[in-house]
């Protein structure tokens, strides 16, 4: 790989005709990015006989100012200044035909707080280059500069906590099931029988709008009734996210004005409605006291394959920027995609206020997050009481864990599905706290608590087998090397 | 009706020795533990009486343990909760908060409908208890 400068300057720069993208100012291997500049890192696959570094540069052409050609009218602006400027390139460890390539912009480049400008450019043309086999975009630096241009979650962790009375113990919530189908008067059955059993928060499914069989003032009515009858019951704050996912923006303020005048706490958007509309609902729940959960509905069209498209870890950085509460993060031992160490990398980017550098976690640049709320992460898909020890060691404490099947599946009935859920998580943060070692003594702990808890007890019995152990199709490329102790 | 704000409401009631261990927990995190009670379980009422102010410089869970104890002579009769407090910048907040002490009785909260328009309903939660002048509500 001949990595060399062949940047052409002067007047052969601009001489009408094709000139390549690594000569044209988009691969400066000497560059030295500003603590003001967005970089973006990218797994490019060049097509057979493409040369990476004139494939990476033209990613970085491509996603900046470059066309296809030399346009003399380059030379009406600061060009160099504009150019994206690819200055890194690695081969991908054990991937023939993969490198990553970073790429650094001017922050002049990018509209301040806003999501859909920031997308059109770094995946916008590009993606669709034919010398390039597959293309993805693995991480990104936002520069503090940057960062403070967006609004950031409406509420954050620690106001949502506050706001809740829930301190100390992850959230507890259910998606209500099944998605499709129940009446108004049913769903919120389902509602009250969850938040009454012990669960923080019921939700809609993403699905959930406003269809033939349920309309959307029907079902907000009567979640809301499920909602108010439960905190008098147990004397907790109770949250559903009424999901106001629609086709339009009038519709969907409509929907949300219409969950606020009813009292509730929490709201729900779907990320398919898109960046601009999800920053919008973000302005509106901050000027309206509303927690925002966002459920990732249509990201595995574009996450999942590690060869081309968006990582997961970008999403959850740009949702961050936009300003949600809340997003579904994986879960690690359920069903739905997630390694390990990946989604320790996403929910690292939800909550902590630095990212250092760490690539066996899938993090290409140390992030500072300035003072920017912290996004709960939602772990959702396939999780029951008797995974509770490993669900706290992999996912922590601030974290919203979502059991539907785990509650509404219960035998003896949802509100013992829930009070087993609760009473499984109290346990375990009380054996945490105590300094036992929960993981190994999880199934010990949950046995225990079960003398006191028959619900807990069934449904260990029901679901003690139950594992989803596939092997994952998005894991780092990257392993930790032993170092020497210090 | 049993009561279940805080942290181990689902577990039986904690021994003084389970709660000496989650103080301890709280107080080698560097939080600040506090005690405060209540005769108004509503679950927005937010400020609960303070016993005394948080505990800012203890290391040992004992010195924490025998406050509760006073605290119990003295409300003893009320809700009861700990707190344990992190002052460090990107939280400043309540940590971990659960309750030590509750009422004998627990009567629970009632809740009141007024229609509204468009099959609106405003809903009132107010706890049995409250309809008692405070501080002896549960005496």
């Amino acid at each position: 790989m001949d990595t060399t400068a062949k940047t052409v300057r002067g007047r052969d720069r601009y001489k009408a005709g094709v000139l390549e993208y690594r000569k044209m100012g988009y691969w400066e291997p000497d560059y030295v990015p500003k603590d003001t500049d967005i970089i973006a890192c990218f797994r490019v696959s060049p097509q057979d006989g493409v040369d990476p570094i004139e494939a990476s540069a033209a990613v970085a052409g491509e996603s900046s100012t470059a066309t296809w050609t030399v346009v003399w009218t380059d030379r009406l602006t600061a060009c160099e200044k504009y150019r994206g400027k690819c200055y890194r390139v690695d081969p991908v460890p054990n991937a023939e035909g993969q490198y990553f390539a970073y790429i650094a912009y001017d922050l002049d480049l990018f509209e301040p707080g806003s999501i859909a400008n920031l997308t059109a450019s770094i995946i916008g043309n590009v993606f669709g280059f034919k010398p390039l086999k597959a293309l993805r975009l693995e991480d990104m630096r936002l520069p503090v500069a940057y960062l403070k241009t967006f609004q950031g979650p409406a509420t954050g962790i620690v106001v949502e906590r506050e706001r809740l009375d829930k301190f100390g113990r992850p959230l507890l919530g259910a998606t209500v099931k099944p998605k499709l189908g129940l009446s108004g008067r049913n769903y919120g059955r389902v509602v009250y029988e969850a938040l009454k059993g012990g669960l923080d928060f019921t939700k809609d499914d993403e699905n959930i709008n406003s269809q033939p069989f349920m309309h959307w003032r029907d079902r907000f009515l009567y979640c809301m009734e499920a909602v108010n009858k439960a905190e008098a019951e147990t004397g907790e704050v109770k949250g559903t996210y009424l999901n106001v996912t629609a086709a339009t923006m009038e519709d969907m303020y409509e929907r949300a004005e219409f969950a606020k005048e009813l009292g509730s706490v929490i709201i729900m958007i779907d990320l398919v409605i898109g960046y601009t509309a999800i920053q919008s609902m973000a302005n509106w729940a901050r000027r309206n006291d509303m927690i925002l959960h966002l459920h990732r509905a249509g990201h595995g069209t574009y996450t999942r394959q590690k060869t081309h498209g968006v990582s997961f870890r970008v999403i959850a950085k740009w949702m961050r920027l936009a300003g949600v509460d809340h997003i579904h993060a994986g879960t690690v031992v359920g069903k739905l995609e997630g390694d390990p160490a990946t989604t320790r990398g996403y929910y690292d980017i939800c909550r902590e206020t630095h990212n250092p550098l760490q690539l066996e976690h899938g993090i290409f640049f140390d992030q500072d997050w300035a003072s920017l709320n912290k996004v709960m992460p939602v772990a959702s898909g396939g999780i029951h009481a008797g995974q509770m020890h490993q669900l706290l060691q992999h996912l922590g404490e601030d974290v919203v864990l979502q059991f539907g099947g785990g509650t509404i599946g219960h035998p003896m009935g949802i509100a013992a599905g829930a009070t087993a859920n609760r009473v499984a998580l109290e346990a375990m943060i009380l054996a945490r706290n105590e300094g036992r070692d929960y993981i190994n003594e999880g199934p010990d702990i949950l046995q225990d608590a079960a003398r006191t808890c028959q619900p807990l007890q069934q449904a260990l019995d029901v679901w003690k087998d139950v594992t989803f152990d596939y092997t994952s199709t998005d894991t780092p490329d990257f392993v930790p090397t032993a170092t020497a102790a210090e | 009706m049993r009561m279940t704000q805080g942290t181990f409401s689902f577990l039986p009631d904690l021994s003084d020795a389970q709660i000496a261990a989650q103080v301890q927990y709280c107080l080698d995190q560097g939080w600040a533990v506090s005690i405060e009670f209540t005769d108004d379980p509503h679950p927005r009422n937010t400020y609960w009486e303070m016993w005394e102010n948080p505990m800012f410089d203890v290391a040992d869970a004992k010195a924490v343990i025998d406050e509760l104890a006073k605290a119990r002579e003295a409300v003893g009769d009320r809700y009861i909760r700990l707190s344990g407090f992190d002052a460090s910048h990107g939280w400043e907040s309540i940590r971990l908060s659960f309750i030590v002490n509750r009422p004998a009785d627990e009567p629970g909260l009632h809740i009141t409908r007024e229609n509204g328009p468009g099959r609106t309903i405003r809903y009132t939660t107010r706890a049995y208890a409250a309809d008692r002048p405070a501080g002896r509500r549960y005496a």
